[in-house]
């Protein structure tokens, strides 16, 4: 088997790491399947810097293009396209038009975080995952786009499909486009009749204003409003839920860290930045195209041919980073992928920061002896986003807020 | 505490500015910040610093750890740097970061910390941040003793002591000189010294021409549309103030990146309401008799009202220190090797005598191994590194200062960056993105290879295109990419300046006749 199949095989979700020295060994490696596997640092930076690289699947050479969205979201874009939709949707969420609506939300993160962590008083056993890593960005997600946190149950088996559709490797690419197609084809309707009511009568929420706004640029589309809203929905959903499960996961492996962390508040910070060198929730980038043949680490991918990068890979990198396998909780100038890099840098960036900040450091303070009752937990099938789907705590109490 | 934010690595992903938005801000991809924010920003400002996706962001004692040499570190003995600026503190830094323990001074002309300069001709300017605001962060504790306040007025070489305004003597075993520049004068002396006239190099001057703006001038007059003039002329539009702007060459930025792309930033200014006077000078400051700047006569015979002028005509090197050093001084700086080793009169490398920064004057192996200097922020900070690295370092073990030159600048809320030499060109090709939407990717070649990139507002791109010119890439670029489009119009004529010749200073004479006694000197026009 080869090295990405032992990896994406769900036997191995609890550690793909110990792949991954294998891995970099060939640091752009071709598959069977004709897609080019980059895994070291260096190049995974350069290609995500890489004019030459699409983003766009329907650049692949043959009939993969066929397969392909015929209408991408920003993610699935290239510029110009994907620096208007992209600078569109920015401008109701971050820089330059609105830099303090994610500073803003952390008071309701706060309040969100201690309320389900008072929901763990009385016991002695929760579930970190059902219980405070997954509904928190849910809510966070639903009150900044503005989609009923009541409809949760709908769209949660929706976003769980595509994402599961997700991953590198072209063999049977054609079925789950399918899936994926299905399952996002709900999405857009059910996200299709919000956008609607918001056109009509607009509230302060982002949906409302990426409807609303028209500028000396323009504006979207309805058709692009709703693609937008099914990637930030399922974006901001799929991808935190992972990042604060891995630091639980983390931190309850290592004892000392729960110990420093709670003498110094302040390093939940650099920690999390850790988090997302060492336990990243996005391990690869799958949708990359080459539009021009291109020669790095002295291997050439031929012009439309599908790249996959490796992030997990690539922040592991010891020629990039010391002791790439340890977790050094307040690691100095800590350059990492966790978010990617280029244009297409994680959107909700900021976002996920700032939840896992405040809800890992509350469960930090708040959770008396707390310890893992399964090790490893059980993982979600996803080899891309990767993370536990259960994460069973067992703990002698809770703090008061 | 203190911020620096090395602009030079900042691709505008904006991280800071959701982070911390009282402390960064950011209009399209031009980045103003606070250098010393308030102390209950703290929290705010780590986590704009650690979130940096380039870790451009430095704070107050955030250098790593001490670096592990490679061979012998001269640990020991006595290191006198002068110039207290940014390239002199952050080689001291380097100096301790390689192990050097022994004793070190700093001699500056200026009281005071090191301050950081490109905000003086922004966000101070703006009023955004104060001019004290401006300290340069402690990265780590350099232990040195400072002779701040006290100008430096003679080196010698050979006795190995730097003489100082004030009659006293440091002696040394190594030392570096880092005496940047200072702004250019206008060259009537009556007409500088009218009420109105100013120049923007330091902390004062900011400080100054910051007072000017507020008190709400009829009209500024700015003379040169180089960076600081255009910079300024930027301020004053955000200021809603009046201001003409008075450029020698066909348009502004036309030195540092040809008449192409200042075509597109004379277009920029006159979108924001700027009076740009092109293929124009000013041949008179005039005053109203009492002292005050009241306008100024133009070359086209014309004449423009104004009663603040700023003279941004460039700098001139602090080297004249060094004229009896027998060190190899001029205008264009001190001619050292690749190793930031002073060259002496006689074209000799010397051993203990270092130089970095603006003064600099070095072969770059890209660039035909032509002798540059280099007044950027990104220059003084990689130069110094090197420069402190080879001052410790045994002759095995030393660096070559080989980085591509990267600058940047914001004006009229545009993030122009620039990588490679510009200047260095006879063609540039639009690449990605379009001039007319003041958003894309320019890129310079030269006999059939890349050699720079200009972008605005698209630095995240940047990067790319360095790896290109350190490649020699072959130009024009011949390979599909994305962003193609608007501006895909092939290759044209960069309209660069002619490469100017140092014009004569003092003259070079040898004399001897026997190899051994063979030897330059110079003869200074009276």
């Amino acid at each position: 088997m080869s090295v990405l199949k032992r990896i994406l095989d769900p036997a191995g979700r609890a550690d793909p790491y110990r792949f991954f020295g294998e891995l970099r060994a060939s640091p752009v490696a071709l598959q069977e399947d004709g897609t080019y596997l980059v895994s070291t640092y260096r190049e995974i930076v350069a290609l995500l810097h890489d004019p030459r690289i699409s983003s766009d699947r329907r650049n692949l050479k043959g009939d993969a293009a066929r397969l392909a969205d015929p209408e991408p979201s920003f993610i699935g874009l290239d510029p110009p396209e994907h620096d208007r939709l992209r600078g569109l949707a920015m401008r109701h969420f971050g820089p330059p038009h609105s830099p303090e609506t994610v500073e803003r939300l952390r008071p309701k993160m706060l309040s969100l975080a201690t309320s389900l962590i008072d929901a763990l008083d009385g016991r002695t056993r929760a579930d970190i995952v059902d219980e405070v890593a997954y509904p928190l960005p849910v809510a966070v997600i639903c009150a900044l786009l503005g989609v009923p946190e009541e409809d949760e149950p709908h769209f949660h088996a929706l976003a769980d499909e595509v994402v599961e559709t997700l991953g590198p490797g072209e063999e049977d690419r054609a079925e789950r486009e399918r899936a994926r197609r299905a399952a996002s084809l709900e999405l857009s309707r059910y996200l299709g009749g919000l956008v609607e009511a918001r056109g009509r009568e607009p509230r302060g929420d982002l949906l409302s204003g990426l409807v609303t706004y028209r500028g000396p640029e323009g504006g979207m589309t309805a058709e692009e409003v709703v693609s937008t809203a099914v990637l930030l929905l399922i974006a901001g959903h799929e991808t935190t839920i992972n990042l604060i499960a891995n630091g639980m996961l983390t931190f309850l492996r290592r004892p000392e860290l729960l110990d420093r962390l709670r003498a110094d508040p302040h390093l939940i910070i650099p920690a999390v930045e850790e988090l997302l060198r060492y336990e990243p929730p996005v391990q690869f980038v799958s949708s990359r195209v080459a539009l021009d043949d291109i020669t790095i680490a002295g291997t050439t991918i031929p012009a439309g041919s599908p790249v996959v990068l490796a992030m997990a890979a690539g922040s592991r990198d010891p020629g990039h980073v010391a002791s790439p396998d340890e977790f050094v909780l307040d690691r100095p100038r800590n350059e990492h992928l966790g978010f990617g890099g280029g244009v297409h840098y994680c959107f909700g960036a900021p976002l996920a920061r700032l939840e896992a900040q405040v809800v890992l450091g509350e469960l930090v303070r708040r959770l008396r002896g707390p310890r893992l009752v399964a090790d490893p937990p059980p993982y979600r099938p996803s080899a891309v986003l990767r993370g536990p789907r259960h994460l069973v705590v067992d703990y002698d109490g809770v703090a008061p807020a | 505490m203190r911020v620096v934010v090395d602009l030079t690595r900042c691709q505008g992903y904006g991280q800071c500015v959701f982070l911390a938005p009282d402390v960064f801000t950011m209009r399209d991809e031009a980045l103003l910040y606070d250098l010393q924010p308030a102390d209950e920003r703290r929290e705010h400002v780590l986590r704009a610093a650690a979130a940096c996706p380039v870790q451009a962001i430095h704070l107050d004692r955030t250098a790593g750890p001490p670096r592990e040499a490679d061979g012998e570190v001269m640990k020991d003995g006595r290191i006198v740097i002068v110039g207290a600026s940014l390239a002199g503190a952050r080689a001291a830094e380097v100096l301790r970061r390689e192990g050097f323990a022994g004793s070190l001074t700093m001699i500056g002309d200026e009281r005071g910390e090191p301050y950081d300069r490109p905000p003086l001709s922004k966000q101070v300017l703006t009023g955004q941040v104060p001019p004290e605001h401006t300290l340069l962060p402690r990265l780590r504790e350099i232990d040195a003793e400072w002779l701040c306040g006290t100008p430096a007025t003679g080196l010698d070489v050979a006795g190995k002591r730097v003489r100082l305004a004030d009659g006293r003597e440091v002696g040394f075993d190594r030392v570096l000189l880092a005496t940047g520049t200072r702004a250019r004068r206008w060259p009537d002396e009556a007409q500088a010294a009218l009420e109105g006239v100013h120049t923007l190099r330091d902390a004062r001057d900011a400080a100054g021409l910051r007072r000017a703006l507020a008190a709400g001038p009829r009209r500024v007059l700015i003379l040169g549309a180089g960076f600081t003039g255009s910079e300024i002329a930027s301020v004053c539009r955000e200021l809603d103030l009046p201001v003409t702007v008075v450029e020698r060459g066909p348009a502004p930025l036309y030195s540092a990146m040809g008449g192409v792309i200042g075509d597109v930033a004379a277009g920029l200014q006159r979108e924001h309401g700027v009076d740009l006077r092109c293929d124009t000078t000013v041949t008179e400051l005039l005053s109203d008799g009492a002292g005050r700047l009241t306008g100024a006569r133009l070359s086209d015979g014309g004449t423009v009202e104004a009663d603040v002028a700023v003279v941004a005509l460039g700098s001139v090197r602090n080297v004249e220190w060094l004229r009896d050093s027998g060190l190899a001084v001029s205008a264009w700086g001190v001619t050292c090797d690749a190793g930031c080793r002073a060259v002496d009169l006689n074209g000799l490398v010397t051993d203990d005598v270092f130089v970095a920064g603006d003064i600099a004057r070095f072969p770059h192996p890209l660039y035909e191994y032509q002798f540059m200097t280099l007044e950027h922020w990104g220059n003084a900070v990689s130069q110094a590194e090197i420069a402190a690295h080879n001052m410790v370092s045994d002759q095995a073990h030393r660096w070559p200062h080989l980085s591509v030159p990267v600058f940047w600048s914001s004006q009229f809320g545009v993030n122009i960056k620039s990588v490679g030499v510009p200047t260095f060109a006879d063609q540039v090709v639009f690449t990605q993105g379009s001039p007319e939407e003041r958003r894309f990717v320019a890129v310079y070649g030269y006999k059939g290879r890349i050699t720079a990139a200009v972008t605005f507002d698209q630095a995240m791109w940047l990067e790319f295109y360095q790896h290109r010119i350190e490649q020699a890439a072959p130009f024009p670029p011949d390979y599909r990419h994305v962003g193609m489009g608007a501006a895909d119009g092939g290759p044209v004529p960069a309209r660069v300046p002619e490469r100017l010749v140092p014009s004569a200073g003092a003259t070079v004479v040898v004399t001897g006749h026997d190899p051994a006694e063979r030897r330059v000197s110079l003869v200074h026009p009276r």
